[in-house]
């Protein structure tokens, strides 16, 4: 009944195991060997020479390209159905470099209101220092999007699942809306791992992680990557940054050379060797071992946050809980779309009683950690008023979508019972102080 | 954009491998002297890991060492596979050369797409590759290309010859 088939195409939870990791042909290695080296001896003159050209493909410093790094890289392109990715040092040099290779001076961005404070000020301040501006539009609002549009917009950017507020973008619809116009789809995936959604698979051209949350899972390694999908049309005359010669590679046109491996080749060997945030191999190695594991935990994630969010739904001291999978959710309908296994296991729930009540509530738990990170297998709680947001006035935290009495949570894989027990002791621990 | 036909049917893996598995001579239909373009990337790649290549481009005398010829009927020795780096309009004419040179593959490189002459090589007995690069897909299944963090689509626990 079988045939002889040496093609096949092999799933989601093979891929998250072997995607990159060849056993290594020297060693007969089966684990991704940690090739923690700076540089590789060449074989001859002749050879080095063609890899500097790009004519071959071969590895010349750790800071361009990494074997280590390499397995990671197409591992979470496999994941994600690109052709290719490229890591970096954290997320965030990852989405800068990602800009930089695409943009000129004078440029602009149209990009979701409901992201990541720290891609809000990378935006704001640092691309504003190299002419970059940005318009910032409600991500529910397609009509903003489109209104938003100028001649020199050569990005829209979103997240699938907004921070802190739980937006669930509608990828498919602004997608073709970037492209009517010619401009690409960046989506930070994050929150949502290539597991539980493939922006790709959505109409997306460029997907970012942070591979500190969900891709490592760990949370012993800060790292970033970009993945690209190959199918945006950089020669379409925006983009000639990416299409003509390029000075800062003897000449090459990147688009006509390598064709839908050109934006990669360029962020490597362009972006990457001039602006240095390389992903370290034991980084890359740790992420690794993570991946192997990803459809598992985020399996377990997701029930773990379906079954907080529905406690907290119900709990008296709670005015509000947003998490997309609940029906009572506005983004639940997108999220069934999107995200049918799940919205991921970050969210935010508001607290009767304001900025005291969030920080009491916080001090009677003893099992999820008080700390600024998310995606890590273990729980944890921040609230933001008090911390990250703090500095912020009364309004701006409205404008953020974060009240005062906010609690956001990152839902762990322990045990669920035990999580609702700990929480249990927070909502104890805020009665006691009758903050009410 | 340009296809109308599901050009996937040009595109099989088994078939790709077989091809760059017992192809020795590959005559480059349009291959430039111009070291930045995509052609001489390829031409090098394929020459640097062992493929005798042919120019075939009327405005070149010599690339990479090999003398160019004006057609594909010019070229005095056996063409294992024709690669064609020309305009989609351009793939009939080369296909039916390719066809009576009797070599044995036409392999159309990226955005080289033209149902009809992929039909006259399929009649003409060529195994026939469309919208796909031979020097990627060299190095997806023989070569480096994972070094630089690409999705290969290749899984394999078999352990292989170094590379």
């Amino acid at each position: 009944m079988s045939k002889l088939d040496k093609s096949r195409d092999f799933g989601f939870d093979t891929r998250q195991v072997h995607a990159g990791a060849r056993p290594d042909p020297n060693t007969g290695a089966r684990a991704v060997p940690i090739f923690q080296t700076t540089s590789f001896v060449f074989e001859d003159s002749e050879s080095a020479a063609s890899y500097f050209d790009l004519k071959e493909y071969g590895n010349t410093y750790s800071r361009i390209m990494n074997p280590t790094v390499a397995a990671f890289e197409e591992r979470i392109a496999s994941l994600e159905g690109g052709c290719g990715a490229v890591g970096f040092a954290s997320g965030i040099a990852a989405q800068a470099a990602a800009l930089f290779t695409m943009l000129d001076p004078g440029d602009h961005v149209v990009s979701s209101t409901a992201i990541y404070g720290g891609t809000i000020n990378q935006f704001k301040h640092q691309f504003h220092k190299m002419s970059v501006e940005v318009s910032w539009v409600d991500p529910d609002n397609l009509d903003a999007w489109r209104q938003a549009i100028q001649d020199n917009t050569k990005l829209f950017y979103g997240e699938t699942i907004g921070n802190p507020t739980s937006n669930v973008l509608d990828i498919e619809a602004i997608a073709v809306l970037a492209h009517e116009h010619d401009i690409p789809l960046m989506i930070d995936n994050t929150f949502a791992s290539p597991y539980l959604c493939r922006p790709i698979e959505w109409g997306a051209d460029i997907v970012v992680h942070s591979a500190t949350k969900f891709i490592g899972g760990h949370g012993t390694s800060i790292g970033g990557v970009v993945v690209d999908s190959g199918e945006f049309n950089w020669s379409n005359g925006k983009f000639p940054v990416i299409a003509e010669p390029s000075p800062a590679y003897h000449g090459l046109a990147f688009h006509d050379t390598f064709g839908m491996y050109g934006y990669l080749m360029k962020l490597r060997s362009e972006t990457l060797r001039d602006l240095g945030a390389a992903m370290s191999p034991l980084n890359a190695f740790l992420f690794l071992q993570g991946m192997e594991t990803l459809s598992i935990r985020m399996d377990r994630h997701v029930a773990n946050a379906k079954a907080v969010a529905e406690y907290l739904d119900q709990h008296d001291l709670v005015s509000k809980v947003m998490y997309p999978s609940l029906e009572g959710s506005k983004y639940n309908v997108l999220a069934n779309k999107y995200l049918p296994k799940g919205a991921g296991a970050v969210f935010t729930f508001d607290l009767e009683g304001g900025r005291q009540a969030g920080q009491d509530f916080i001090s009677g738990l003893t099992l999820w950690s008080h700390l600024a990170n998310v995606g890590d297998t273990k729980s944890l709680v921040i609230h933001p008023a008090s911390t990250t947001h703090r500095q912020l006035s009364d309004e701006e935290l409205v404008a953020a979508g974060i009240g005062q009495g906010t609690i956001r949570l990152s839902v762990g894989i322990e045990q669920i019972d035990d999580l609702i027990w700990d929480l249990d002791q927070g909502f104890l621990e805020l009665q006691s102080k009758d903050n009410k | 954009m340009t296809t109308t036909f599901d050009v996937t049917r040009y595109q099989d893996k088994g078939t790709i491998q077989k091809l760059l598995h017992n192809t020795k001579t590959i005559a480059i239909v349009g291959l430039s002297s111009n070291v930045l373009r995509a052609s001489y990337f390829v031409g090098a790649y394929l020459q640097s890991h062992g493929y005798r290549i042919i120019p075939v481009n009327p405005r070149e005398s010599e690339v990479l060492g090999e003398a160019s010829y004006e057609t594909l009927m010019d070229v005095p020795v056996e063409v294992d596979m024709v690669n064609v780096f020309r305009a989609p309009a351009a793939l009939p004419a080369i296909a039916e050369e390719a066809v009576a040179i009797k070599a044995s593959s036409l392999w159309c490189q990226f955005t080289v797409i033209n149902e009809n002459g992929a039909l006259i090589g399929e009649k003409g007995g060529l195994s026939v590759i469309m919208d796909r690069c031979v020097k990627v897909e060299h190095a997806r299944y023989i070569g480096r290309m994972h070094w630089l963090g690409f999705n290969t689509n290749r899984i394999t626990s078999v352990r292989e010859g170094l590379q």
